[in-house]
Parts: structure tokens; C-alpha cells; sequence
């Protein structure tokens, strides 16, 4: 992409936000909405977060036993270590990149069908303001959610070190739980909710405007979801080295 | 009624219309007629407001659409139904709740005057008892019906339909054709179809305008169409080889 398309579909996306984030037209509907799309992703990714962190868990203790092994450093020290990268940047960081290819695309996919099969014309017709209808709800559902799905992740991924360590006997059940418990700072949390509920905002507002702006056939389709996933993903690492600069 | 005034129309160097004015009357059957590519789609989607017209006016009754605040122009659509070609039903909806999304969206009926008016409009299409079907589970003249029993939901002031008889065979075109017609007449809105099917123009047009090349090259009714000498109008009209030949036997104001 050359740097006056980039500009132009920056300029492009900031304008939509003015439509989007506009009073509904009816309450009740967005409201539906908005708990059927918590459902979808808090629920619906459920499985593959839980899937995912238990294993970065457990390859994070695994990791860092072996490059420690023989140097002299507490075992407990494991723990600590993998209870602040889950919650630090493990656990925010790589959920959602999981999530924008598993939300993003959908979402991508889902509004680039609608302006594909004329549905979203159909309710411009009607006077539904579609911008607001068919993304607001996803990026409010996304911004409650994710950071839930997040602090999920995190309590798994410390779980998943736990029983990729301790019952393989790398070391003890109370070298763990004392590593988990060094050094505790609250302030790691606070990092983690900003992480999710940005990265969940970049994840959703990107890929519907690559849905909602679709044109051309399934072919263009595909590619827009694509894109979805690639920005997505791209902005995510972004906003995380500016947020790690900002907050640490 | 709705009043195109010199509307014009570019994409990138190509201009599809070409200075487009024509008066859609109330309470009448109004057809844009013409070849593929003609400009009948962009003409429709400039007057229901989905494109912005290069230049020119679009007039519902007194009101000029391009210079109504966004707020007007969101109460104007509360006037206006449209069925689509591809009738743009809601594949996760049921066809109530498909035929209900507008009331819910904009009224504060209840539950049961909601149920009450689906039943309504779907007995005026002759659709009865399909409401807790989907579309993926009705034929394509079924779903054509319930697009226009959507569209007429709200009692619209205005009806747009885009190619209403695509994908339909000959009989279901007559009995599509027959609705809106009749809709037409008893809610004594203005209707406005786009097509290029034959029978819609002999049996419906009460009031056509022939596009071609993205200018109005003819305007009248159903009765003048036979008898005008307009070229290209009997160049669309007579186009199957089976028309021509009979128009060369016969002449065309003997069909």
C-alpha cells in the first residue's frame, strides 16, 4: 500500500468514527445487539483463549527452566517470571492477535457480506444509520469483553506453568507459589486492562471498516478479511511498544 | 411524486447520465426502462439517495433531497420502501423478524400490534404462515413477496423497486408485476420500478422513461409504446428476433 492510499484510508477511517458513536436510533435494538455480539466473542473465543494460554504457559516455565538451569537463580523465580509476562504481555498481546484473526476476520467477513448482498443498503433505506448499528455494538462488546477474555488468559497461562513444571517434577509446588507471589505489583494489571481494551478497540474498528467498505465480488471479500487480520495485528504490536514506552 | 432535475452522473472520466429529468407522478406505476448498462440502476439509486448525483436536483414533493439536514433525510426514509433485485432479506432473521426490523427499529408499537401488522402485509402478499421460516427456506418469488411486504411495512409514500422480475419466471413476474401494481393504486403511493422486462412495461407502466446511453431518449405510457415511432424505444421493445419478426409481418401498432 503506497503512502497516499494509507493516508487517504486513515482520513477516511477517523470520519467514520464521527458516524459511528452517534445516539441510537433505538435503544433496544443496539442493546440486542450488543449482548449478542459479548456473546459471540466472550463466549464463542472462550475455548481457543483457554487453548492458547495453558500452552504459552506452559512453554514459557519450560523456557526459562532451561536457560536458568545451573545458574544459581531460585526456582521460584519462575513463577514470578511467568506470572508477569502472562499478565504484562503474554496474556493481552497474544489473545489478541488470536482474536483478530478469529473476531477480526469474522467481523470483516460478516459486514463485507451485508454490503455484498445489499443488506446494508436495504437498512440505509430504512433510515438505520448503519455505521452505528453494525459497529458500535461489536466495538463496545469487543472493549467489555476482551479485557475479560484477557484476565481469563492470564489466570490459564499461570496454571498452564504450574502443570508444565510441578507435576513433571522441575521443581516443587512451593517454589511456584512463591515465585507467583514475589514482587506482586498492581500496577502490572492496570497495564494488562489498558493493553486488552486498546488492542480490542484497534481489532474491531479495523476490521469492519474493511467489511463495511467492500467492494467487488468474494474474491475482494477474501482480501479484505485478510487485511482485517493483517492490520489488526500490525497495529496491535504498535500500540503495544507505545503503550509498554507510556506505562512502564 | 419525485422530481429529477438535470441529474448527472461520473464514475472516474465515464459519465453515466447525462442531464436526466423526468417527474415521477404520484399514485402511479413509474418504470425506468432500457438496455443493461443504460443507467437505470444508477438513476434509481441517485433518486432513493444511496449515490449523490455529479450535479442536479432530486425533489420529493417539496422537499430537494440534497439539501435536507441528515436528520430530515433519516425522517424522509421512514417514507420510502425499496425491494431490492436480490431482495436483500436478513439471512439470520426469520421472515417476521425480517418484516418486523423496521417497526423495531423505528416505531414504539407493541409486541402485538408489531405480530399484528407482519400478518397484515404478509396476507396483502399472500404469504400466510411463513413467518417463522428463513429466506434460505422460501423459493425466490416467495422471497420477492416478502421484500415487498418489508417495504411496505411502514405505509412508505414512496416505493422503489429494483428489477422486481429478475430471476423469476414468466408467471411469477405477472403476479409480482400485479402486486405492486395493485399496492400501488390502493395506498396511492409513488412507485417507481426499474426494469427491462417486456411484460412489466405493456401491462404496468403507467408513466416510462426510457434510458439510453444515460440520457431519457422516450417518455410516455403503456398505450403509447406500440404506437411511437421513437427508434430507440422500438429498438429496446422489439429486440428478440421472434418480436422483430412479427413486427415485420404485422407492424408494430397492429400487435
Amino acid at each position: 500500500m503506497n503512502p497516499l492510499s494509507l493516508l487517504f484510508h486513515f482520513g477516511k477511517f477517523v470520519d467514520w468514527q464521527r458516524q459511528i458513536y452517534r445516539r441510537p436510533e433505538n435503544i433496544r435494538m443496539y442493546y440486542k445487539e450488543l449482548v449478542r455480539q459479548m456473546y459471540d466473542i466472550g463466549l464463542g473465543s472462550l475455548p481457543i483463549i483457554f487453548l492458547i494460554s495453558i500452552f504459552l504457559g506452559a512453554v514459557t516455565v519450560t523456557q526459562f527452566y532451561y536457560q536458568m538451569d545451573g545458574q544459581f537463580i531460585p526456582n521460584s523465580f519462575i513463577g514470578y517470571i511467568v506470572r508477569d509476562m502472562m499478565i504484562i504481555e503474554l496474556s493481552p498481546t497474544f489473545s489478541c492477535i488470536i482474536l483478530a484473526g478469529k473476531v477480526g476476520s469474522n467481523m470483516a467477513a460478516e459486514i463485507g457480506g451485508m454490503r455484498q448482498k445489499e443488506h446494508i443498503d436495504a437498512m440505509d433505506i430504512m433510515g438505520v444509520n448503519t455505521s452505528a448499528y453494525l459497529v458500535m455494538p461489536k466495538v463496545l462488546a469487543a472493549f467489555m469483553m476482551i479485557p475479560l477474555l484477557v484476565t481469563v488468559s492470564a489466570f490459564i497461562g499461570i496454571a498452564g506453568g504450574y502443570l508444565a513444571s510441578v507435576p513433571v517434577g522441575l521443581f516443587t509446588h512451593n517454589d511456584y507459589v512463591t515465585g507467583l507471589r514475589l514482587f506482586f505489583e498492581p500496577h502490572n494489571i492496570f497495564i494488562m486492562f489498558v493493553k486488552a481494551a486498546t488492542f480490542a478497540i484497534i481489532l474491531t474498528s479495523v476490521s469492519c471498516y474493511q467489511g463495511y467498505f467492500v467492494k467487488g465480488g468474494s474474491i475482494e471479500l477474501g482480501e479484505a478479511s485478510t487485511r482485517a487480520v493483517v492490520y489488526s495485528i500490525i497495529l496491535i504490536l504498535v500500540a503495544d511498544y507505545i503503550i509498554a514506552l507510556i506505562l512502564t | 411524486m419525485i422530481r429529477a432535475e438535470n441529474i448527472r452522473k461520473s464514475f472516474g472520466d465515464q459519465e453515466v447520465l447525462k442531464g436526466i429529468s423526468f417527474t415521477f407522478e404520484a399514485g402511479k406505476t413509474n418504470l425506468i426502462i432500457g438496455r443493461s448498462g443504460a443507467g437505470k440502476t444508477v438513476l434509481l439509486k441517485i433518486l432513493v439517495g444511496l449515490f449523490a448525483p455529479s450535479s442536479g436536483r432530486v425533489w420529493y414533493d417539496d422537499r430537494d433531497f440534497s439539501s435536507l439536514s441528515k436528520q430530515q433525510v433519516r425522517e424522509l426514509r421512514m417514507e420510502v420502501g425499496m425491494l431490492f433485485q436480490g431482495n436483500a432479506l436478513f439471512d439470520s432473521m426469520t421472515i417476521e423478524e425480517n418484516i418486523r426490523f423496521p417497526m423495531d427499529m423505528f416505531t414504539k408499537m407493541s409486541f402485538l400490534e408489531k405480530q399484528s401488522r407482519v400478518n397484515e402485509v404478509l396476507e396483502r402478499v399472500s404469504m400466510e404462515g411463513i413467518n417463522k421460516k428463513f429466506p434460505s427456506e422460501i423459493s425466490g418469488g416467495m422471497q420477492k413477496r416478502v421484500g415487498i411486504a418489508r417495504s411496505i411495512v411502514l405505509n412508505p409514500k414512496y416505493l422503489f423497486c429494483d428489477e422486481p422480475n429478475s430471476g423469476l419466471d414468466p408467471k411469477t413476474s405477472i403476479t409480482i408485476d400485479e402486486l405492486i401494481s395493485n399496492i400501488t393504486d390502493d395506498n396511492n403511493i409513488t412507485t417507481i420500478i426499474n426494469t427491462h422486462d417486456m411484460n412489466s412495461v405493456m401491462e404496468i407502466g403507467e408513466n416510462i422513461c426510457l434510458l439510453h446511453e444515460g440520457k431519457l431518449a422516450w417518455q410516455g405510457n403503456k398505450d403509447q409504446v406500440l404506437q411511437s415511432d421513437n427508434e430507440e424505444l422500438h429498438n429496446f421493445i422489439f429486440a428478440s428476433p421472434f418480436l422483430q419478426k412479427l413486427v415485420d409481418r404485422v407492424g408494430a401498432k397492429n400487435i
